[in-house]
């Protein structure tokens, strides 16, 4: 007798060998897609989507681009997934965790090959990791105690980190912008108080730091385009009509006079809002929502500039660098806290109006206005100079730092081959498969910048035997140099995530010996 | 099938579209249905044991789950077949019951299927089989009590509970921190537990996730945490010695539920509406101050004019906080839930000594800590980890674990795991089948052979030779006469469980056995499969 099948219609099921063997595919198909990417001459990936419009995204951004992929494959997904998860953690290497978890599938499916349990090559890999890991932990950098250092050392790691990016030519310049706005957050981690305002033109050269606040909106008509010693109400507040918000209010009349009137009852507590408003003595008005004509005019009218319809980003940042709250209700002019800035201009960048704050009392937020040729250009700039900002805002937060250039994955390798050597038992095997899996990153940042990379790598081996070598691949030059002359630094918190992800990406696949598919949800069930 | 014709010579229809429909019946039906009871069963039975692999499951929108708990690969299999489904009940139940084993004791009921079969074949009747089984189980749980020990610890040693939630969480991928997770486990097990009455509420620990960071960052915090941020970007991120209005009236203008209307025909009605729509927000805001309240938690939203207010008047407030983690926050912090602000009192304030935002990563990801609350009895425990498969699979190992440590404050005896137990009842009900005269004598037999399934799993899984060690393990046991011997799974030289410190609660143990075997003897049971073929 059969058994009648299990599972419903559609599903399937794939068992041991050749489920992992659909899996380890998978996710080195997805490594190898990345893999190009890695380095300083890594190339890029042109991204179309397949919604209306096809919209093109051009970029080098692994996590961008694995984001934006449609995989059917279980286990790519888990890759995509820790790429993702490095974006959010710490925004950088987000295409090494593929990369590294990619070889060390690679590496692993050679020993499953050669008869070795899953289990005895995820406890090597654990083994291997922690080995690893200590191994950077005694070699790391901290210059917390030396602000000047530990400046420099920030501006390293923002150069390191945008070589690989479109902003490599003018790596300078946007690493002493980074390095500006982090500092200007003074430890914390939001993101949101640097605002990128990409516009069009110039040059990627043009694109600047400003130490105010620049606010992408227009000013109204009639009123003034220059306010010194600004006093600003920051507000959220509806300024079209101001509704009843009691439930089941509604206006009924039955003449034209009563609507006359009920219409002029309407103006007058508009009226009554914007003297309210009037009354805390600002000459600045920001509200997040729209500002209908007839307010606007009473505005203009008492010289108030007013903006209105700034997002709601744009509300909290300007709260932050004018140190005004934002407000909704006005009844109490004394005591809500207004903003101050030394001076409110229209500025023109490009063919576009802004406004610009300067002047402004607590610099915690500032803004970046990106130039460049085309939106691809610009929205690739964005992407790199987030990667920066958010690898240096963790490096504030976790001095620690380490040379890059391929060098901490030398050292880690070295380490771990000791311990190799040290094991008894199977476990060897997958230890030594680790430390090649990590030579795999330098091996690929050299293909990738067309180098000779056996000969690179072997070099590199062999001067890393020496205590204390600083020696990582110079791409530019394409040699092996002294990282700590050439100025190349990552950041710890980055490397290390990188390799735990990897460790734990991979060992979470290897364990898997069966893949079941349930049958794709059907059509009608979503109506 | 057999008709009966009236006189007219039609037939009687005692089944409806007998064509549309496949009947499997005697024999047959059982064989059926064991086929498909073992065919669960086989996908199990190699996620058994510390060694044990996972599997990764794709339900129908795609989503990736990778576990190696028993209940939740069935659960998310989406099986077809009745038998399976009954297989998927049975480890659901051993879930909500004991909360782990889930695994074990699918694999345990396809054994006895699996030996049900042999005995079919020789032709005995089923029910003779299912009721020799039901005669095994009982010796083999007798012989389980038999052979359990009782452990003693208590609320400053609790290092047992911590050796016995170790054994649960090595068969998971987070086996890499499992010390770490175990005291974890078992602290929040135990700050929420009721040692007189010996009961604990798993309902006040609260377990939550959030992706990024490593396993070794997650933690036990003795409060709550919500995943909320305050209500207004500029009011205070810390508040110490909080005072919490836990409120479920948004603040808005009040909806009364019967229809009405509200007509303004008059601009002096206009404008009193108007004023009083202003006054409603005022008073709503100051009642909450009045009180005393120092932070308002609010299941529902906010007007924009009452946010301002609110932070204007410096009371920060959470909205869009869920109905579960409400209560929560009310138990933990002595508070009452308050439906009306009319109702508010300073009695009704939940106090919490610390209460503070936190936030996450580069993205703007924040989380709101309830610390030192006044009533200590709920904690949370927060996971970190790589990615959100790694998440899931923790967040269930935890439970994993606190349903064991739960077992352990219910009842203190314990069973030594590694396949000791089900070896050393193996040994008794074969011991035991002589003495049953009759056709049952084999179906005990039978029910000892699949005992030993377990163990042979668990060798199999790690690498050994299932036979010979499982034939080693036995004589030792009968030689020595101690149950305490097992698989020595993580190959540590050594296969007595005591000195490994491998244990299993004894209910957990005797729950398995039970519970399979009534499964299989419902199987057994069926001899009439009737389904309709066109799916």
């Amino acid at each position: 007798m059969p058994i009648d099948k299990i599972f419903k219609d559609d599903a399937s099921e794939e068992k041991g060998e050749r489920a992992r063997m659909a899996s380890f595919i998978g996710a080195m198909a997805i490594a190898d897609l990345v893999k190009s990417t890695l380095g300083p001459k890594g190339m890029d990936k042109i991204l179309q989507s397949t919604g209306r419009g096809h919209s093109v995204t051009v970029t080098n951004d692994g996590a961008t681009i694995l984001k934006s992929l449609h995989i059917d494959n279980p286990a790519a997904k888990v890759l995509v997934d820790i790429s993702k998860v490095q974006d959010d953690e710490v925004g950088d290497g987000t295409t090494s965790v593929v990369v590294l978890a990619g070889e060390l599938l690679r590496e692993a499916e050679k020993l499953v090959t050669a008869k070795i349990h899953p289990m005895t090559i995820i406890a090597g890999y654990r083994m291997a990791a922690e080995c690893a890991r200590d191994a950077l932990l005694k070699r790391v950098i901290d210059n917390k105690e030396n602000a000047e250092k530990f400046r420099s050392d920030l501006m390293k790691i923002a150069m390191t980190t945008l070589c690989s990016k479109i902003l490599s030519q003018d790596k300078e310049h946007f690493a002493e912008m980074a390095v500006d706005a982090v500092f200007r957050l003074k430890g914390s981690t939001n993101l949101e108080a640097i605002q990128i305002i990409k516009k069009p033109g110039g040059s990627l050269r043009d694109s600047f730091l400003d130490e105010g606040f620049i606010l992408d909106k227009k000013i109204g008509i009639g009123q003034p385009k220059r306010i010194e010693n600004a006093k600003i109400l920051v507000a959220n507040t509806a300024m079209d009509t101001d509704k009843v918000k009691i439930y089941g209010a509604r206006v009924r009349v039955d003449s034209m006079t009563k609507v006359a009137e009920i219409e002029g009852a309407e103006k007058e507590k508009m009226k009554d809002k914007v003297n309210k408003i009037l009354a805390h003595g600002i000459n600045c008005f920001v509200n997040r929502q729209l500002i209908y004509n007839f307010p606007e005019e009473l505005f203009a009218d008492a010289g108030v500039l007013a903006i209105e319809h700034a997002d709601f980003e744009g509300i909290e940042r300007l709260g932050l660098v004018t140190g005004g709250e934002i407000a909704s209700t006005f009844d109490n002019p004394e005591s809500v806290k207004l903003g101050h800035c030394k001076l409110i201009e229209e500025i023109m960048i490009g063919e576009d109006k802004l406004i610009h704050f300067s002047g402004v009392e607590m610099g915690q937020a500032c803004s970046i206005v990106l130039r460049g040729a085309s939106h691809h250009v610009l929205d690739e700039a964005e992407r790199s100079l987030h990667d920066a900002l958010c690898v240096l805002s963790q490096t504030v937060n976790d001095s620690r730092v380490l040379l890059g250039g391929g060098w901490p994955e030398m050292v880690m390798a070295k380490e771990v081959d000791e311990l190799a050597r040290k094991t008894a038992g199977k476990k060897s095997h997958a230890i030594e498969a680790f430390s090649r899996a990590l030579v795999a990153i330098p091996t690929t940042i050299a293909d990738n910048a067309g180098l000779d990379s056996a000969e690179l790598v072997a070099q590199l081996r062999a001067e890393h035997h020496n205590e204390g070598c600083n020696a990582g691949i110079d791409v530019i030059s394409g040699a092996v140099g002294d990282m700590e002359e050439r100025g190349i630094y990552e950041a710890f918190k980055v490397k290390q995530a990188v390799l735990l992800s990897a460790t734990e990406a991979a060992e979470m696949i290897l364990r898997v010996d069966e893949i079941i598919t349930c049958a794709p949800r059907r059509r009608e069930d979503r109506m | 099938m057999a008709l009966a014709f009236d006189e007219f010579g039609r037939p009687f229809i005692i089944l409806r579209e007998q064509d549309q429909k496949t009947r499997l019946r005697g024999i047959d039906a059982q064989k059926a249905n064991i086929a498909a009871g073992k065919a669960v069963a086989r996908i199990l039975r190699s996620s058994l044991g510390p060694k044990g692999m996972d599997k990764m499951l794709q339900g129908p929108d795609g989503d990736v789950t990778i576990t190696n708990d028993g209940a939740t690969i069935l659960e998310q299999m989406d099986v077809d077949n009745q038998i399976a489904k009954l297989m998927v009940e049975l480890s659901r139940s051993q879930d909500y019951e004991i909360g782990d084993g889930t695994t074990g004791v699918v694999v345990m009921a396809g054994a006895l299927l699996e030996q049900a079969e042999r005995q079919l074949d020789r032709g005995i009747h089923p029910i003779r089989i299912a009721e020799g089984y039901e005669m095994a189980s009982r010796v083999a749980v007798e012989h389980l009590e038999r052979i359990s020990q009782k452990f003693e610890f208590d609320v400053n040693n609790y290092e047992p509970l911590v050796q016995t939630c170790m054994t649960t969480l090595s068969s998971k991928i987070v086996n890499r921190c499992k010390r770490r997770l175990a005291e974890i486990a078992v602290k929040a097990v135990l700050a929420v537990a009721d040692l007189e009455r010996r009961d604990v509420n798993l309902d006040l620990i609260k377990v939550e996730g959030k992706v990024g960071g490593n396993l070794e960052d997650t933690e036990l915090i003795y409060g709550i945490l919500v995943d909320k941020d305050m209500s207004h970007p500029q009011m205070p991120k810390q508040i110490e010695d909080a005072h919490i209005a836990i409120l479920t009236c948004p603040f808005e203008p009040p909806k009364p539920k019967t229809k009405h209307k509200v007509d303004i025909d008059t601009v002096q009605k206009f404008e009193t509406l108007r004023k009083q729509e202003q006054q409603y927000f005022d008073e709503m805001v100051q009642k909450c101050k009045d009180v005393g309240a120092t932070l308002v938690i609010c299941q529902w939203g906010f007007d924009d004019e009452a946010n301002h207010l609110l932070m204007h008047r410096n009371l920060p407030a959470v909205r869009w906080v869920g109905g579960v983690e409400l209560e929560l926050i009310a138990i933990a912090t002595g508070g009452r839930i308050v439906p009306r602000f009319q109702e508010l009192t300073p009695e009704k304030l939940g106090k919490a000594g610390m209460v503070r935002e936190k936030s996450f990563g580069t993205t703007k990801e924040r989380m709101l800590y309830i610390e030192h609350c006044a009533n200590s009895k709920a904690v949370t425990i927060f996971i970190r980890g790589g990615n959100k498969m790694m998440i899931e699979e923790t967040k269930r190992s935890i439970h994993d674990a606190l349903c064991v440590a739960r077992n352990l404050i219910r009842n203190k005896s314990i069973v030594y795991g590694g396949g000791a137990a089900e070896i050393a009842c193996s040994l008794a009900v074969d011991a035991a089948a002589d003495k049953y005269p009759g056709v049952e004598q084999y179906a005990i037999r039978a029910f000892a052979e699949a005992l030993d399934s377990v163990p042979m799993a668990l060798a199999e899984n790690s690498g050994l030779q299932p036979i010979e060690t499982l034939s080693a393990v036995k004589s030792q046991q009968l030689k020595e006469n101690i149950p305490f011997y097992g698989i020595d799974c993580n190959d540590v030289g050594t296969n007595d469980m005591r000195e490994q410190n491998v244990f299993e609660t004894l209910i957990g143990k005797q729950q398995q056995i039970l519970l399979a075997t009534q499964v299989v003897k419902m199987i057994l049971k069926i001899d009439d499969v009737i389904s309709n073929s066109e799916y």
